[in-house]
């Protein structure tokens, strides 16, 4: 059975690929998920208020230790070794490229333009195989229309295609009134792929505490729906590689992406349940389906139930959404 | 190869100790931790000697315990060193015996520093090298910072040759933290120096079991005195021995140095001779008079011990009539110190023997100078030699203060200014520690001292406060070398920056303006209306020196900028800007190299914003127009209030304004005594913020003063109907429950001028706004609008009556709060964790307490002039209080303890004597007096107050014996109060001792984790993984655990607590211990600054720590076991977060992942493993069972 995909150019061994995740943080799990099978990995996200975050850290270190008391006019020691996350980031860049055969790709999460073309030239210098790009943005502003706010995705991939020659990929949110007008200015624009969905870590409240505390749920398979259907509906219809992510537990998660349309199938929460061994599992499951389905490979069956291959369009549409509420009976679910 | 570098004498010697050395124990103290951290940084990042290996660093449990590791190290064939002064050096001093009579090569690095006597002083002067003189040492002093780098390689080459170990030292403070610009020497160099076939001898002389030898012998009268004299041969040879290291070393960098370097006229008739830093202002002196033609001279004494005679007569000018001999040290009831008598013998043996090259015998005087870093300025030097010049000059003479007393000080002319003085540009910069003042001018002398020809020189004063701390930066630079090791003088710089505006209220800035200076101000105010926000003296000033004037909003163009809070860069650039040191263009592209390449590879990111910020501040930087005259209508204000006692307006106010300098000899207390209650009058007004409290929302929970690191909110109970002039703003409410009487009003007030703004109040306020939960009782607002207001609010709380002692319930938090604390505005660091607990002490036992303080932070924000927190109540009772040592703490508060039974023994004793005389039931009740509460204490005290009117008439010896003791039949309070270097470290010896003595004393540990006062060493209290200083790379063991080793004895009373996590518990735990008549150890749980993070923080920091296991709350309470109950009880729950959730969120942890993130995982695995196994394992220990076998637990019903 033929699994291999491409991917922003690359060429994978099959379309699992372990998305943005503490995973990657240490070499063992990373050299770990690619004796499980894993085709590429997606390097845990360099953020941009955790590099604003510690260079402010990092000054208070070199220059604001001090109280102006006499016996202590500092009290951390620096050590010349210490490194600022970037730095790290790099470095442990360059230890998964040594250290793995497959395609690492760079992550940087943020939201403003500044600094991200300093990042990305200093990735692609690290050796990364591709740059994924996920702009963590709330539009909370009354005052910015959506317009601008497709503006700064836009703007921001300008600015990096003019000085990274790296493959890019969008990791989009799903709060866009128009998606797939999006994702085809992006691919003008110079995108390689897209990855659908990024997920907000959403706030919770404390009923106790009455507090707004920051919460980390992870993914469940029913998250992957919204996924699914957007690329099915881009399938076909741009050139750029489209990454499926956001709820994909298991074979049957990762084989309904790949015939929606998706180019790879992201890993993230069900690694971190059940450890790397997990893909494994996925690999083999899926497999076995393929190898009694009437496919022979990945490529064939990537994209056979998109919208514009799905026989019914409207498959997709809102009408259908309708028909199921419609027949929907209370205690269905239970 | 000589390279340049631009560092500090603390630096300059740990750079030849560490390259050439093996083994090196270190432990902190003031001024010299600093060599022991780099040395440990270094090691810790590899960095090698000079044969390659990089060198082992230990730190001990004390000086004593470093000494003993030398020795032993010595004795296993490494080269050794440390770093030491004052306290430290004397418990050194029995090992330095034995290392020296074993002939045993060495170097240590003292930083001079006053002993603790009337007072601990940190500051400089010879009193530790001169107590360790007798050890068998050698002795050399470094005057200057290029000579520390010079002599430490010195003194390295020549123990090895020589066998006697040398104390290298230097001046502490002015020496050791003076940054200059030296030539550094070359590893060719040193590897020129130090002899291989030496260092081979010392390994071979090394114990070894291949080729046994035994030494340290117990020898006998027949013997012992011959063996003490064996090693005179190793001393005659020392001195040419040095000698020859020195001309070696000229050879090699052209720096010559000689056993005693005389400079002056060939033909001078004065000679001073003196060592240390102040020698090189007397050298300035003596070139500046002989200039004028004068016939003087200076000796400077390089080599003191062993004391060359013949090198010193040789080195004097024949022609030398009269010789002042200055010694930066005391001996009480000498007749004369110890140079003095060093060099008279010399001169007058020689004389005798008609052995002098002298062309005559000298008159010989001897003066004291400099004690703890007291100024020694060109000034005094002249008045010296003047004094030389008088028919019958001083002897015994001291120089720099004014002795009313006995006599013995001479005048100086405070104006006098040597020709050195008019060669240098002279900067001064007033700033907060906090803003990074000291920081950015240390960065102002490297730039210039880096990339110009320029010589240049900066030392830093600093505060005794933490909270608030000023800084003032003297920076010097010229084109000669700079030998002025003194403050800047009045009318002398041309530069004065005041970096906060709050100053213009508290310090002359101008005084020390040179005329046409330039003064740069940070202020809010705009250039057209600066002029008016100046007192009338610096309006004046500033018209009669035609200064010029600059105006800057650093803190706008910071936030502007993006650097937030951060002004240095931004005040440095206005400084290089206007000064005109360097061309602007030049000085400007200078600072942002230094920017870049301070933050190399560690944020691009600030490097931007300091860049933007650097540009902005020269767009924001303007000159004010000064009119020609004088236009403020106000001055600035007094230091302390005018109804301050006689003592604070006299003495205290004079210290706080900065002139305890021109404080007479007559003014001291001579033996150490000072009044308490003295914070209460110094207004410091340093918070931008304050708490405002909203009585509608308020609970009365009284959380909010409990938590207050600088008892700065209070509470109070009053009867409205009895009061009728309450300020307009003075705010109230009722309040119920039964602990307090019907229809009675509560309020909490905030102290505004004391308050440092740290906002744990408010962080700790449970009582929200239902509307919006953001809002709380308590909420910041800026202090300046409300000062005026609150400190009339605060002035008419403070009148209010006290509630009764006996009336408080002080096991309910509301309650207990409404005691008056007798622990008041401390100068600890704002959000400081440690002060919650003593000001709790005071509040509950403060009236009856005996408090010995170690020495430390809670030593220096307690008794650190210029004021005190410990205070008093309206009865004149309070805390008394003394600090002993660091490491005797435990043993000096049981002494008090001893004292105080002892007394209580002889009252009673004196009672039963004086039966017949006294009234039956007062004696009854005086002796059988239970004085378990407040209501017990109370009648105790009339009971005394009776028992004294008794005795009055009395005419016999007894009543007078105890009309003296009667005080001790009140129950005292002897609380033993340090950090945990003391009591892990340092004391825990006679921590010990006294835990296992069954005496009834408090002891509490404030346990900060690290040496918190001398900048964050590690001390056994430091948990697994943590970065502090001598733990660069992460402390690799556990921390000791203190309480498990206290509950070993069983009738000790020990509790482990953190205020922050469970308040209820730590007030419980207090009174438990006292009520317990045994030894009780509370150990408290403090965040600190030196964790290096924001103390806003603090609560969440302790929640956190028990959450996760690392400090788990319980008490042992012996007096259970007799009830067959657990003694032991736990008081927090299982661990229910992650130790990493713990660990991440703290500075001290977290740093580790960015210099080895393995160790940082390696680290917390185990620590969080053994927060588990500690957990269960104090569980375990709380669920035994207690009952006897067979028998039921009283009460206990059979199932």
């Amino acid at each position: 059975m033929d699994l291999r995909t491409t991917y922003l150019g690359l060429t994978l061994k099959n379309p699992l690929v372990p998305s943005a995740s503490p995973l990657s943080r240490s070499l063992d799990t990373a050299k770990q998920l690619e004796d499980a099978g894993a085709a590429a990995l997606v390097m845990y996200s360099l953020f941009e208020e955790e590099l604003q975050h510690d260079q402010e850290v990092m000054d208070d270190y070199l220059h604001n230790q001090a109280l102006g008391h006499a016996e202590a006019t500092s009290f951390l020691p620096l050590h010349d070794s210490m490194r600022s996350r970037q730095a790290s980031y790099l470095e442990q860049l360059q230890r998964l490229k040594q250290a793995l055969e497959i395609p690492v790709i760079a992550s940087l999460n943020g939201v403003t333009p500044g600094g991200w073309v300093e990042h990305g030239k200093a990735l692609q210098q690290a050796g990364a195989d591709a740059l994924e790009l996920n702009v963590y943005y709330i539009a909370g502003d009354m005052t910015v229309s959506g317009a601008e706010v497709e503006r700064r995705y836009i703007d921001l991939l300008h600015e990096l295609r003019q000085h990274v020659s790296l493959p890019i990929a969008m990791k989009l949110s799903p709060q866009f009134s128009s998606i797939a007008n999006l994702v085809g200015h992006l691919e003008r624009v110079g995108a390689a792929g897209v990855s659908l969905f990024n997920r907000f870590y959403q706030p919770d409240i404390d009923i106790d505490s009455l507090r707004v505390m920051p919460q980390l749920r992870l993914s469940s398979p029913a998250e992957s729906l919204l996924a699914m259907r957007w690329i099915a509906m881009l399938h076909g219809r741009v050139k750029l590689s489209l990454a499926a992510t956001g709820g994909i537990h298991d074979h049957t998660g990762a084989l309904k992406m790949l015939l929606a349309g998706a180019d790879v199938v992201h890993l993230c929460s069900t690694l971190l349940l059940h450890g790397p061994q997990r893909l494994t599992q996925i690999l083999r499951d899926m497999e076995a389906w393929l190898e009694e389905s009437p496919y022979e490979s990945v490529e064939q069956l990537k994209g056979v139930l998109s919208q514009r291959h799905a026989g019914d369009a409207s498959a997709y549409a809102r009408a259908n959404y309708l028909q199921l509420l419609n027949s929907y009976l209370p205690g269905m679910d239970t | 190869m000589q390279h340049q570098a631009t560092i500090d004498g603390n630096e300059a010697a740990a750079i030849i100790a560490h390259l050439t050395n093996e083994v090196i124990a270190i432990y902190p103290i003031t001024p010299a931790s600093p060599m022991g951290e780099h040395a440990d940084a270094w090691s810790a990042q590899g960095r090698r000697n000079l044969w390659g290996t990089v060198p082992g660093i230990i730190e001990m449990q004390s000086e004593g315990g470093a000494a003993g590791a030398l020795h032993g190290a010595l004795q296993g064939g490494a080269l050794c060193t440390s770093f030491t002064a004052s306290q430290g050096l004397l418990l050194m001093i029995p090992n330095l015996y034995k290392i020296a009579a074993e002939l045993t090569p060495m170097v240590l690095h003292v930083a001079s520093r006053s002993l603790a006597a009337q007072a601990l002083s940190i500051f400089c002067d010879h009193a530790d090298v001169m107590a360790a003189r007798g050890t068998g040492f050698a002795m050399l002093c470094a005057n200057s910072v290029q000579e520390v780098h010079d002599l430490a390689l010195i003194a390295q080459a020549a123990t090895l040759e020589a066998r006697v170990p040398i104390i290298h030292f230097f001046d502490g403070f002015r020496t050791s933290h003076e940054v200059a610009k030296i030539e550094t020497i070359g590893t060719e160099v040193v590897r020129e120096l130090i002899r291989d076939e030496l260092v081979q001898a010392h390994r071979a002389r090394a114990l070894n079991p291949e080729r046994p030898v035994l030494r340290g012998s117990s020898q006998n009268p027949d013997v012992y005195f011959q063996g003490r004299e064996s090693v005179n041969s190793w001393y005659l040879k020392m001195p040419a021995i040095v000698q020859g290291v020195m001309d070696r070393f000229a050879a090699l960098t052209g720096r010559q140095y000689r056993l005693f370097d005389y400079v002056g006229a060939a033909d001078a008739e004065q000679v001073l001779v003196l060592m240390g830093s102040g020698a090189e202002t007397a050298h300035e002196t003596v070139d500046h008079l002989l200039a004028r033609g004068e016939k003087v001279g200076l000796l400077k004494v390089r080599l003191y011990r062993p004391f060359d005679a013949a090198a010193l007569l040789a080195a004097l000018p024949a022609t030398v009539r009269r010789i002042a001999v200055l010694d930066r040290t005391k001996e009480p009831g000498a007749d004369g110190e110890p140079l003095y008598k060093d060099v008279l013998g010399a001169v007058a043996y020689a004389f005798a023997a008609g052995e002098s090259p002298l062309g005559q015998l000298p008159l010989v005087i001897g003066g004291r100078y400099g004690l703890s870093s007291k100024e020694f300025t060109p000034g005094m030097v002249k008045a010296v030699f003047d004094e030389l010049d008088r028919e019958r000059p001083k002897n015994g003479f001291t120089i720099g203060i004014h002795d009313d007393v006995t006599h013995t000080s001479l005048d100086w002319d405070a104006g006098f200014r040597s020709d050195a003085a008019g060669e240098v540009n002279c900067a001064l910069f007033y700033g907060l520690g906090s803003d990074g003042t000291v920081s950015a001018n240390k960065n102002s002398i490297r730039i210039i001292g880096e990339t110009t020809d320029l010589q240049a020189q900066g030392y830093f004063e600093y505060d005794s406060r933490k909270a608030g701390a000023v800084t003032i930066s003297h920076l010097r630079f010229g084109k000669q070398p700079i030998r002025s090791s003194y403050l800047i003088g009045d009318d002398q710089a041309q530069f004065i920056g005041c970096h906060q505006t709050i100053f213009l209220e508290r310090y002359d800035l101008l005084d020390k303006a040179a005329a046409g200076a330039v003064f740069l101000l940070n202020t809010t105010a705009t250039p057209e209306t600066a002029w008016d926000t100046l007192p009338r003296r610096m309006q004046q000033q500033i018209i009669d020196k035609q200064l010029r004037f600059f105006v800057i909003d650093a803190y706008r163009v910071a936030q502007e900028s993006g650097m937030q809070r951060r002004i240095n860069t931004i005040m440095q650039t206005c400084h290089f800007a206007i000064s005109g040191l360097l061309p602007r263009d030049q000085s400007i592209q200078a600072i942002k190299d230094a920017v870049e390449k301070s933050y190399g590879g560690k944020g691009d990111r600030i490097v931007e914003l300091n860049f933007r910020a650097i540009d902005d501040a020269l767009a924001n930087l303007h000159e004010v127009n000064i009119p020609d005259r004088v236009t403020s209508t106000f001055e600035r204000p007094p230091a302390v209030a005018a109804n301050a006692p006689p003592f604070v307006q006299q003495v205290t106010a004079r210290l706080i304004a900065g002139q305890g300098d021109r404080l007479p000899v007559s003014a001291m207390p001579a033996d150490g005594t000072w009044p308490t209650a003295t914070t209460r009058w110094e207004k410091r007004n340093i918070a931008l913020e304050i708490p405002v409290w909203d009585e509608n929302l308020c609970i009365a929970c009284g959380k909010c003063p409990f938590v207050c690191p600088h008892t700065a909110i209070r509470s109070k109970l009053f009867d409205p109907a009895r009061v009728s002039d309450l300020p307009p703003t003075f705010r109230h409410m009722p309040v119920k429950g039964k602990e307090f009487p019907e229809g009675a009003h509560i309020v909490y007030q905030v102290a505004a001028e004391d308050c440092t703004g740290c906002g744990l109040c408010v962080d700790i306020c449970p009582a929200k706004d239902k509307e919006n939960p953001g809002r709380r009782a308590l909420n910041m607002a800026p202090q300046p609008p409300l000062r005026e207001q609150e400190r009339v609010n605060f002035e008419y709380f403070l009148a209010l009556p006290e509630f009764d002692r006996r009336e408080v319930r002080n096991t309910v938090m509301k309650s207990a709060m409404l005691l008056q604390p007798l622990f008041e505005f401390s100068s600890a660091c704002p959000g400081c964790g440690e002060t919650p607990y003593l000001r709790l002490a005071s509040q509950l036992f403060g009236d009856r307490m005996l408090v010995a303080n170690a020495t430390g932070c809670s030593s220096i924000y307690g008794g650190n002039l210029p004021t005190t927190p410990w205070a008093q109540d309206s009865q004149g009772r309070g805390p008394a209080w003394n600090n002993s040592l660091f490491e005797d703490n435990a043993e000096f508060g049981l002494g008090m303890r001893i004292a105080v039974d002892k007394q209580r023994e002889q009252a009673i004793e004196l009672l039963d004597r004086l039966a017949s005389h006294v009234d039956a039931a007062l004696l009854r009740g005086l002796l059988d007096a239970g004085q378990g509460d407040e209501a017990g204490i109370h009648e105790q005290r009339e009971r005394v107050a009776r028992l004294r009117e008794a005795l009055q008439p009395l005419d016999l010896p007894e009543a007078r014996q105890l009309e003296s003791l009667a005080d001790s039949l009140v129950k005292r309070s002897v609380w033993i109060v340090g950090g945990d270097g003391w009591a892990y470290d340092i004391g825990f010896g006679g921590l010990d001792h006294v835990l296992s003595c069954g005496r009834d004393v408090n002891i509490l540990v404030l346990d900060t984790e690290v040496y918190s006062n001398t900048g964050g060493q590690t001390s056994k209290a430091t948990p697994r993984g943590a970065v502090a200083k001598f733990s660069a790379g992460g402390k690799p063991t556990a921390k000791k655990d203190l309480a498990m080793i206290a509950m070993a004895y069983g009738d000790v009373y020990v509790a482990q607590v953190a205020y922050g996590a469970k308040d209820v518990q730590t007030l419980k735990a207090f009174m438990e211990a006292e009520s317990w008549p045994g030894v009780s150890l509370i150990i408290a749980y403090s965040p600190c600054t030196a964790w290096g993070t924001d103390m806003a923080n603090n609560h969440a920091m302790q929640d956190r720590a028990v959450r996760s296991g690392h400090w788990p709350l319980f008490r042992y309470d012996p007096r259970r076991a007799a009830s067959q109950e657990n003694p032991l009880q736990l008081d927090s729950r299982e661990p229910s977060i992650a130790y990493r959730d713990f660990v991440s969120q703290e500075t001290r942890f977290s740093m580790l992942w960015r210099s080895d993130p393995e160790a940082a995982e390696r680290y917390l695995g185990v620590a969080q493993q053994h927060a588990l196994d500690n957990y269960r394992h104090y569980r375990q220990l709380a669920d035994l069972s207690y009952a006897t076998p067979g028998a039921e637990k009283p009460g206990q019903a059979k199932e």
